[in-house]
């Protein structure tokens, strides 16, 4: 209450402090407030709040058996929880101290498989009974209440006045008038709109220089070979198995979209063969190539039931038959996997004809239809 | 302050002289007051929304701990950890910071499980308690908005669940990715301008999961945290809803005041969260990543099934027929676009905008804070059982290699049960709620009108039998209850209403008086048997004159 300072932008000692907050503060003095025991006050609080206590449920009664009870349940329950939370440390910090290192390995302690789950039992054991504790104090010994509260829709007065102020400060603008004013501002929030869009251009870059998705790494001449870079030979296979092969580049067995199945087909297979049209002779003897990636959503399709001449992708359950072209057969896949033109060249090794004549991997918009 | 130091209530204790220092301040007394005296209403189903918000905050506090440690890279690195399968394997940092954080960081494993569980959770309790809302018509006027709201959360929440379980970078989340990547390209026109701008590129590039990253740990909590935030916030201002029941109407909320009921218990449910959701992390395991492998383009493992929360997408795109729809000038709209895009798209969309699709069918505009019970509105509940059995069925068919597998059933079949089941399902689902929900008000109006079986049968003077039945309020003269429905459980046993005296205290040895339980009911008077003494409780739903009072039969 230092008002007598007179430095310059104070008021000279003339400052008064304003009224109290009003309403409640006027209708009841600090006297009265006084005079009154607390859970009367408790009472009036809620009273202006809207809140009305019906009734209460005492808790139990001092000293009673039930009392007690109750107070050695709550109480009990929490020192568990601190245990718990104890013997979460000392599993913790006592790992590769006076317990066995928690550390995986491949003789495998029974410790270090035991770690985890005993971080998560003595963790979880300690935080549901604090919740448990709180859950049975508040129902054994806190008294039950049952209040009322009363819910207000919108008031007239506030809309109304809220209104006139709003409306007040648009037409004090002369915004309505001045057009010139509205016309640029939103022709300024237009441009500015843009341009804070712009560096997001950032993001954008042409699909189709290169036709990336339309070619793969695979090259007149490129040998087939394993995951390990091992090129392969006709006879290598035994009929109707299958292996994946990748182009010989280097990383070429982490493109994802060069995978192929190199498929050595059954007699029985090559007889009932009906290749798609135009390219019966991409296969070489019983050796056909398909591509590896499926044409519905771009998984490895990787089962093979040579029995059928099945392939099944895992992913969504497309099925192609080998002998038609891998054309699909069952499930959401639409278009046959594409096949991989080869032969083999003068060292006997299995070389590609050329890239997939059509684009491998899942469908697009503008994707080249053969 | 010496003159208020004596002003008649001025505090004595330190600690109200502490508490009226701070209310000099912030003069936070009367906030803090109206905010303790709110009304929450109690039932059970009304947690649901906080058992999100809890594991949110679980999902927030151990991402944070993992933050320490991942490295969102997709760098080539050779695997040298602990984990000796791996060892000497090639694969991306992001990769090898997981295993990392499994492997040698003391309690990182646990922290990874109790982040993936509680994700998991988080999506499921926000299901749950959408359909809470849905069920009980808490949607409609005036929490429209938060209705939406909820509905944005939930798709981020989906969203987050992506991006999350992607950054790992292992055989099974690039599998994911790979079919993240076929969607986006498979949108009409734009599909692959769309992919190169979230790619950088072909698939896989390096960027992705840099970018998967930020949008996880920053873009996509940021906005759920601004509308988590708006969401209690009209909560708080609109006041939560509630059930009918005695003395509560449109205008009240019936229950606890915040403190200190209403607070122990929702801190308790916290501590139940946070306790459920560690022991899950430490003794379920989830997404052992090391046994996966890195991601190469050219494996795959069969069972590749995403979290629970993508299954039906899953699902729809496994049984969506093979349906290119080919344009001419070789343009083509790919039969992956439907089941993902599309159906994700609708479901949404019309979930987010059913309070308004409801209020123009029903003509219903006026203001609701009473709830209502799934059977007094059979058209919703039966739309929504129909809509959650399309759900289910895609759910199911997410599944369908690993029950063809498991049941010995062939795949081809289990595709087109979920081919068919989508569609035929669905009507008679809504056909059996439908009569379900009629048959359940029936029962309700009839107990109303006629009473309570009690199980006591009576042999009148002229030989027939009869079942007693006690009514729940005051009978006219045809013996029928004069009691309206009111949109409240209607008790159907004798025990609801009293029938029966409560259990005595106590497991061991009864830690109260028999007799005095006794007593203290006779005074308490439950029920309404108990309250009108002087009517036989076994002579009523029979009117005087004898005969039956039901409606004719024969």
């Amino acid at each position: 209450m230092t008002t007598h300072d007179t430095r310059p932008g104070s008021t000279g000692g003339a400052d008064t402090p304003g009224p109290l907050h009003g309403g409640p503060d006027d209708d009841y003095t600090p006297e009265q407030l006084a005079a009154m025991p607390r859970e009367d006050l408790d009472r009036l609080g809620a009273r202006y709040d809207g809140v009305q206590i019906l009734h209460v449920d005492p808790g139990p009664e001092p000293g009673s058996p039930m009392e007690r009870r109750a107070v050695r349940q709550v109480g009990l329950t929490f020192t568990l929880a601190g245990l718990s939370a104890l013997a979460f440390v000392v599993v913790y910090v006592g790992a590769g101290w006076f317990f066995p290192d928690w550390q995986w390995s491949v003789s495998g302690s029974d410790f270090s498989a035991l770690f985890t789950p005993l971080l998560g039992a003595t963790m979880g054991l300690a935080l549901t009974l604090v919740g448990v504790g709180l859950v049975l104090f508040s129902k054994k010994l806190l008294p039950h209440e049952t209040a009322v509260q009363d819910k207000h829709d919108g008031s007239h007065f506030d809309r109304v006045t809220t209104g006139a102020t709003l409306v007040g400060g648009l037409h004090n603008s002369g915004l309505a008038r001045r057009k010139l004013i509205t016309r640029s501002l939103g022709f300024m929030g237009g441009g500015l709109g843009l341009m804070l869009l712009m560096p997001l251009g950032g993001l954008i870059k042409n699909p189709n220089t290169g036709d990336p998705l339309g070619r793969t790494s695979w090259t007149e001449g490129m040998r087939l070979v394993r995951n390990d870079g091992s090129p392969i030979r006709p006879g290598d296979q035994e009929p109707g198995s299958l292996e994946t092969v990748f182009p010989a580049v280097p990383g070429g067995n982490r493109q994802s979209d060069a995978a192929t199945m190199l498929i050595r087909l059954r007699p029985a297979q090559l007889e009932q063969m009906a290749p798609r049209e135009g390219q019966a002779d991409f296969g070489y003897g019983d050796y056909v190539a398909y591509s590896k990636i499926c044409t519905h959503a771009g998984c490895p399709v990787s089962l093979y039931e040579q029995e059928t001449s099945r392939i099944l992708c895992p992913c969504h359950q497309s099925q192609f038959d080998v002998t038609q072209g891998a054309k699909p057969v069952f499930g959401p896949a639409t278009r046959s996997l594409p096949q991989l033109p080869i032969t083999v060249d003068d060292e006997g090794y299995f070389v590609a004809r050329g890239d997939y004549p059509e684009a491998v991997g899942p469908t697009y918009w503008n994707r080249e239809r053969i | 302050m010496a003159a208020t130091a004596t002003a008649p209530g001025a505090p004595t204790t330190r600690l109200g002289k502490t508490a009226t220092e701070i209310d000099d301040r912030l003069i936070v007394a009367g906030p803090l007051r109206r905010t303790l005296n709110k009304v929450f209403p109690d039932h059970w189903s009304f947690l649901l929304g906080e058992i999100a918000l809890y594991s949110f905050l679980i999902a927030l506090l151990s991402g944070t701990y993992l933050t320490f440690f991942f490295d969102a890279s997709m760098r080539e690195v050779v695997y040298e950890g602990s984990y000796a399968p791996l060892r000497g394997v090639e694969m991306s940092a992001a990769y090898d910071s997981a295993l990392n954080l499994s492997f040698d960081v003391r309690g990182g494993l646990f922290m990874r499980q109790v982040h993936h569980w509680a994700a998991l959770l988080f999506v499921a309790s926000i299901v749950v308690h959408l359909l809470r809302v849905f069920f009980t018509g808490a949607f409609r006027r005036p929490r429209e908005t938060n209705w939406i709201i909820g509905v944005v959360m939930l798709v981020l929440a989906l969203l987050m669940g992506v991006t999350g379980y992607t950054l790992p970078d292992d055989l099974l989340s690039g599998t994911g990715l790979r079919i993240i990547s076929a969607i986006i390209l498979s949108v009409p026109v734009i599909g692959t301008w769309a992919h190169w701008a979230v790619f950088g590129g072909d698939f896989v590039g390096e960027l992705i999961i840099g970018r998967f990253y930020i949008a996880h740990v920053l873009i996509i909590p940021a906005i759920l945290l601004a509308l988590i935030a708006v969401h209690l916030l009209l909560l708080v201002k609109q006041k939560h809803a509630q059930f009918p029941g005695p003395g509560r109407t449109e205008h009240n909320v019936v229950g606890n005041r915040l403190f200190p009921t209403f607070a122990a218990k929702a801190t308790g449910l916290l501590f139940i969260v946070f306790g459920v959701i560690a022991a899950l992390g430490g003794l379920v395991q989830i997404n052992p990543v090391w046994l996966w492998g890195p991601y190469n383009p050219a494996q795959v493992s069969a069972a590749s099934q995403p979290d629970w929360y993508i299954l039906f997408l899953d699902g729809s795109t496994r049984i969506f027929p093979a349906w290119d729809i080919n344009l001419p000038g070789d343009y083509t709209i790919p039969a992956l676009f439907w089941p993902t895009v599309v159906v994700a798209g609708a479901m949404f969309t019309v979930l987010a905008l059913y309070p308004m699709i409801e209020r123009k069918l029903s003509g219903d505009t006026a203001s609701h804070h009473l709830l209502q019970r799934p059977r007094d509105v059979p058209v919703r509940t039966s739309l929504g059982m129909m809509a959650l059995t399309f759900y289910g069925v895609l759910m199911l068919s997410g599944g369908n290699d690993v029950f063809a597998d498991k049941f010995d059933v062939s795949l081809n079949a289990m595709t087109w049960f979920g081919r068919l089941g989508v569609v035929v399902l669905p009507p008679l689902v809504y056909f059996l709620t439908y009569r379900i929900c009629l048959g359940l008000q029936k029962h309700d109006r009839e107990v109303l009108e006629h009473g309570i079986e009690t199980g006591v049968i009576r042999r009148l003077p002229h030989g027939e039998f009869i079942e007693v039945h006690q009514p729940l309020g005051p009978v006219d003269e045809h013996g029928h209850g004069t009691l309206a429905y009111g949109g409240a459980p209607v008790p159907k046993k004798m025990n609801q209403i009293g029938g029966a005296r409560r259990a005595i205290r106590g497991f061991f040895k009864p830690i109260e008086e028999p007799a005095q339980v006794e007593l203290e009911q006779g005074r308490e008077g439950r029920g309404l048997a108990a309250a009108d003494e002087a009517r036989e409780l076994t002579s009523s739903g029979r009117p005087s004159e004898g005969g039956r009072p039901q409606e004719p039969r024969d």
